[in-house]
């Protein structure tokens, strides 16, 4: 966190100032651990069983925080009886398909839920469409559309209170996560067991009434085949020991860029429309109706989704959308399948993409497997690149690694490159939405010099021009774009148009155009227009509430005027959950939000999360809809059954419940299963793309990939400035002195790291900071490779993610690049066609074919293709 | 007031010819415990002060490709990994850290941020400071330059004027600290100016404000130097023994300094000079000597003189 986040990282030293402890989980020795009371070094990749550890010590001591756990968790629902558990199947849920890859969730179900909730499962096909479907619409990352709430399960499941019932979830948790003992952490991990004993008793001493733990993650969490089930783990641990929706508790999401909260809220997601609405499938003749009832579940507030919907449809098509015509829910996009980034990089190979556009991102030399990239760039009909510099994505033609290797050739390259300088965020009005959920406006401080123009500016003048190419089109396909409300006030030499405006159609209007107060506000009769459900109020009164900068010392500690906070300036989200089932504050040092008798509402420091005068001992009526259907004591309002799930009946691809996988490659086994990476992981095969065997010691060492405080990412913000290229002028590698002495490398020198995709070089820093762990009766090294270079720039250097697979978590299509194997040899890398051979050795020693088959765990192999033939050419030819 | 090369001086403003009404003086308590290392103190200095890109060197010295504070570097944030021998961990329920009525818990009682494994028979510390121009009580480049080009300004601070500045680089070796540097393109010497334009706007300088940790403080040098005692008391009783504080003391050899350091080792360990001392400390007498053997050599040759005329 000091490291990527410095900023953020002054409330962590002003917490520590104050007494708390601060523990840092990490591979790698970073300036976070050199600030932190302890670091914990792990082995990239096992976190889940370092979680699990701790998870298993909570419920074996018994040291839960019973009352929140009966009360606002899921601990006693009763789970179907067909369920079986990895325990059960060595490292598989019941309901895998051998073929497809892909579970059913059908028997993940709570007891008596189980043909209702087969039937409602976001808008995918229905599971009698067959495996192979379920197979493609699962690629369509729907784990990921139940982001701001869980997916719908019918009403409320039956529940055991005393949590002694065999098939409720505590005693599922508890059976699940019983192997997962501080022997097995230390041999997993390598963490001696007495520190994650430590561990155990800071975080559990640390939390109760009267004390709670926040964990951060950063993508070191989230960039795994099982990334979306290593935050599901630290959840199952939060919840356990109450440390969700109460102050201090939680668990924080850092972001990579400053506004990606924002780019999900109101996302430049493939799957998702603003506010979390799925994508609808692309199915024959489905209504709004359908649509809306197949996603969001009949309780909790996700049961106003039509509200939510049709204010979206109306902000998007105005007048256009009525009633009549269904609010225009046809002229939305339609899902068909996968469509995310590696799936269209790997079509664009296969020559089915025309055109591209890549804003404010440098795939050249950013993704896993970097050369997938360039192979689908140059293959292209136009690309279009807006940035603030000349990076690599807009120069591939000109200096990519494969035009030395002689697999790419400028003059055969047809793809013409648009290059469109973009403003900074200096240059221009908008919000950043942070990882709280505050949006903070940010004002224009001086005019974009020369050619630059916001973001704003291209894609509104780009409509604009569209719109007016097509003004006299009579084709029903172009309707969506000419009915589009488009008229947005500009200003300026530029006709810049007004951000403001955006925001106030965001945060949405009612039928005489005033500005609504909050998303309570929506209705579903077409009389409001709102751009996303969540950002409601944003321009409550007509006021700009995210450009609010009262400073903290001029208000309460909350600090609620500072900025504004989705949904509806609440600070912390499911804050019901701070006082007890009666309402009163657990604790009088953690008092948050409470139910004040006497007045007969929720009151507090924040705005409660909850129906303002829905008294604690609620209890709704048999039948009842929406938020009427919750009780005064379920606290997660979004939730179908107002719980927070510690199992999760349905909505995950990849298992109910977090369960300790290998990564796709890795030095070792699964040592708690034959199962040994994630069974529903993305691959993608592609001779391209080819993934290393399992065993052997071809690849014998961990490697992990991360970012410096001195560059920004694939660096595009900082390799073009000298003041902050000179900080870090050159791509380094970082080994502990005991694998230097393995491999004879120099401090200073250079080494050659080399992966089944490519070899890259880097300069060597040995130092204390990396350190050998001992996992399963071996040592295992780990070497750490920050990924921020390319060619272009000031400070040059090979690009780390050149080294990666392309392989994925199934729910949110995110690539595993924290965790991988190599080897390192020291001296430069060769140059040329000597690379590929170099690589094509390396291959063979590894016992890899030609072809991509690497038995990967009885996956299914489609390509037999060889290297010489990786792409399908569009142009050029 | 009289002119002093050495020991106390109440002020130096003053004592340098500002009129009374002069603001206090002001400095810079970097507190190293709470350093991150993320450099933004280097980065908003050359951003304000334009200051030139100092090379692009891999150094191979930790994360710190900067090297040393120089005519191009005016904030150097140095990065010293050490590694000790390991600390055997001890049990549980570690007393509180904090304010009282707080009780941390359950960690082992290893150094702040000490890495421990089982693998390894040793801990790594890795300790960040910002260092920068001391803006010493008695600036000995100050009294060694013959332009005038350094001057103490009405906050205490030491200046260089650039446009003044001949080269003549007798402040270089001067400086007991390593600070001044000449520039080698233009010939004349640049170096932390304490942001004395933004001194004069009343803001705070570049580094102290892009400081996200508050690692670099600026303030009136009493109030700083308070705060550096309360927060090494603090540390101490947190059970960080090893923090003191460096350059504060207006007993030392250079008077105290305008900037000083909270560290966590000794000052060797950052780079630092254990005892710096005013290099002018001794002019006085060097003065006497010079005289002395003047007078003597003068005497002699009168003396040779007188004895030819014997």
């Amino acid at each position: 966190m000091a490291e990527c986040h410095p900023v953020g990282f002054q409330w962590v030293m002003e917490a520590k100032r104050r007494g708390a402890t601060v523990i840092h989980v990490d591979p790698r020795f970073t300036r976070t651990s050199a600030l932190a009371d302890a670091h914990v070094p792990l082995r990239a990749g096992s976190d889940i069983a370092f979680l699990g550890g701790l998870i298993n010590y909570v419920l074996t001591n018994e040291l839960d925080f019973r009352e929140y756990v009966v009360e606002y968790t899921n601990a006693a629902a009763i789970v179907d009886q067909e369920f079986q558990d990895t325990e059960d199947l060595d490292g598989l849920f019941s309901g895998f398909d051998q073929e497809s890859m892909t579970y059913n969730p059908l028997s993940w179900a709570y007891e008596g839920a189980r043909a209702t909730a087969a039937a409602g499962h976001r808008d995918m096909p229905k599971p009698e469409a067959g495996a192979a479907a379920a197979e493609e619409e699962a690629g369509a990352g729907a784990g990921e559309e139940a982001g701001s709430g869980g997916p719908p399960v019918p009403g409320k499941p039956e529940r055991d209170p005393t949590l002694q019932h065999p098939r409720c979830v505590y005693q599922i948790l508890k059976r699940h996560f019983s192997r997962y003992t501080p022997d097995v952490v230390e041999q997993i991990c390598g963490v001696p067991k007495d520190q994650f004993l430590q561990v155990a008793h800071a975080v559990t001493r640390s939390s109760g009434r009267d004390k709670t733990t926040a964990w951060v993650y950063s993508v070191g969490w989230t960039q795994h085949t099982v990334g979306v089930q290593y935050i599901r783990t630290a959840a199952i641990l939060q919840l356990l020991l109450g440390n969700i929706g109460r102050p201090g508790g939680g668990i924080l999401a850092l972001r990579g860029h400053a506004s990606i909260q924002g780019s999900t809220d109101i996302p430049t997601l493939f799957n998702l429309l603003p506010g979390y609405i799925p994508m609808p499938h692309a199915h024959h003749d489905e209504t709004l109706e359908e649509f809306v009832e197949s996603d969001a579940g009949s309780t909790g507030f996700w049961g106003n989704m039509r509200a939510y919907a049709v204010s979206l449809l109306k902000a998007w098509w105005g007048p256009h959308a009525t009633e009549d015509n269904d609010y225009c829910f046809g002229y939305l996009p339609r899902l068909t399948g996968d469509h995310g980034t590696y799936r269209t990089v790997l079509d664009q190979i296969a020559g089915k993409v025309q055109g591209y556009f890549v804003i404010g991102e440098n795939p050249a030399v950013g993704s896993s497997n970097a050369k997938l990239q360039r192979l689908g760039l140059a293959n292209l009909e136009w690309l279009v690149v807006r940035d603030l510099q000349m990076i690599e994505t807009a120069t591939f033609w000109q200096n990519a690694p494969e035009l030395e290797t002689g697999e790419l050739e400028t003059e055969r390259i047809g793809t013409e490159v648009f290059f469109l300088p973009a403003a900074s965020h200096t240059e221009k009005d908008g919000t950043f939405t942070n990882t709280q959920r505050l949006l903070q406006w940010h004002h224009k401080a001086v005019e974009p010099a020369g050619d630059r123009r916001s973001d704003l500016w291209f894609y509104y003048h780009l409509g604009r021009r569209i719109r007016q190419k097509l003004a006299t089109s009579t084709d029903p396909r172009d309707r969506p774009v000419l009915e589009l409300t488009w008229q947005y006030p500009t200003e300026g030499d530029h006709d810049e148009p007004s951000a403001d405006a955006v925001l106030r159609e965001i945060s949405g209007v009612d039928a005489d155009g005033n500005p609504l107060p909050g998303y309570t506000q929506l209705s579903d009769d077409g009389s409001t227009a709102c751009g996303c459900w969540i950002y409601c109020g944003c321009y409550a009164d007509g006021v700009n509430q995210t450009a609010r900068r009262k400073p903290g010392s001029e208000q309460s500690w909350v600090a609620p005027e500072w900025a504004w906070a989705w949904p509806d300036n609440r600070r912390i989200i499911y804050n019901r959950a701070s006082a007890d089932p009666d309402g009163r504050p657990w604790s009088e040092r953690k008092a948050y939000v409470w139910w004040d008798r006497e007045q007969g509402r929720w009151t507090g420091h924040d705005t409660p999360d909850f129906e303002a005068t829905k008294p604690p001992d609620f209890e709704p009526e048999p039948g009842a809809h929406a938020q009427h259907a919750l009780a005064g004591t379920d606290a997660f309002i979004m939730q179908t059954d107002g719980k927070a799930w510690l199992y999760v009946p349905t909505g995950l691809l990849d298992g109910p419940l977090p369960t300790h996988y290998e990564p796709e490659e890795s030095p070792v086994d699964n040592l708690l299963y034959g199962q040994r990476a994630n069974p529903a992981r993305r691959l993608y095969r592609h001779p391209a793309n080819p993934y290393q065997p399992r065993g052997g010691d071809t690849f014998p060492y961990v490697f992990t990939t991360y970012r410096l405080t001195e560059h920004h990412t694939a660096g595009g913000m900082s390799r073009f400035l000298p003041y902050l290229s000179e900080l870090q002028p050159e791509f380094f590698c970082e080994v502990s002195p005991e694998l230097a002495a393995e491999r004879d490398l120099e401090h200073g020198g250079w080494a050659t790291i080399v992966t089944a995709r490519t070899a890259v070089e880097a300069r060597v820093l040995v130092t204390e900071r990396m350190r050998p762990l001992r996992v399963q009766d071996r040592v295992v090294h780990q070497v750490g490779v920050p990924y921020h270079w390319g060619p272009n720039g000031i400070s040059t250097g090979d690009a780390g993610n050149e080294l990666l697979p392309a392989v994925l978590d199934p729910n949110v299509n995110i690539q595993e690049s924290k965790a991988s194997t190599c080897d390192v040899v020291p001296g430069r890398r060769p140059r040329g066609p000597d690379l590929q051979r170099l690589v094509a050795d390396y291959r063979t020693r590894a016992g890899m074919s030609g072809s991509t088959d690497t038995a990967t765990n009885g996956a299914t192999t489609d390509s037999t293709t060889t290297d010489g033939a990786v792409m399908n050419r569009r142009t050029g030819a | 007031m009289t002119n002093q090369l050495y020991g106390p001086v109440d002020d130096v403003a003053a004592q340098a010819g500002h009129a009374d009404d002069h603001p206090p003086r002001v400095g810079f308590l970097t507190d190293t415990s709470v350093c991150i290392g993320c450099k933004a103190c280097e980065v908003a200095c050359k951003e304000w002060n334009l200051v030139p890109e100092d090379g692009m060197d891999l150094l191979g010295s930790s994360y710190d490709n900067t090297g040393d504070l120089g005519a191009n570097t005016w904030r150097h944030v140095a990065f010293i990994e050490q590694a000790a021998p390991r600390r055997e961990l001890v049990d549980l329920g570690m007393p509180g850290k904090g304010p009282p009525g707080h009780v941390a818990e359950g960690l082992p009682d290893a150094p702040p941020g000490g890495q421990q494994t089982e693998q390894s028979d040793r801990d790594v510390r890795w300790l960040m400071m910002s260092d920068v121009c001391k803006h010493c009580t008695h600036a000995a480049c100050l009294d060694v330059c013959p332009t005038g080009s350094l001057f103490r300004t009405e906050f205490g601070t030491v200046v260089v004027q650039e446009d003044i500045c001949n080269g003549c680089g007798y402040c270089v070796p001067a400086c007991p600290y390593g600070v001044l540097d000449v520039r080698p393109e233009d010939g004349r010497v640049w170096k932390c100016t304490l942001c004395y334009d933004r001194l004069s706007d009343g803001m705070e300088p570049a580094c102290a404000k892009a400081c996200p940790t508050d690692s670099i403080q600026f303030g009136p040098l009493d109030e700083l130097r308070e705060r550096g005692a309360q927060r090494v008391r603090e540390l101490h009783e947190a059970g960080v023994e090893e923090a003191r504080l460096y350059g504060e003391d207006p007993n030392d050899g250079v008077g105290g300094d305008g900037a000083f350091f909270l560290l966590l080792d000794e000052p060797e360990v950052y780079g630092l000079p254990p005892d710096p001392v005013v290099t002018t400390r001794d002019l006085p007498s060097m003065w006497k000597h010079a005289a002395a053997a003047g007078a003597t050599a003068a005497a002699a040759v009168i003396a040779a003189f007188v004895g030819t005329r014997r």
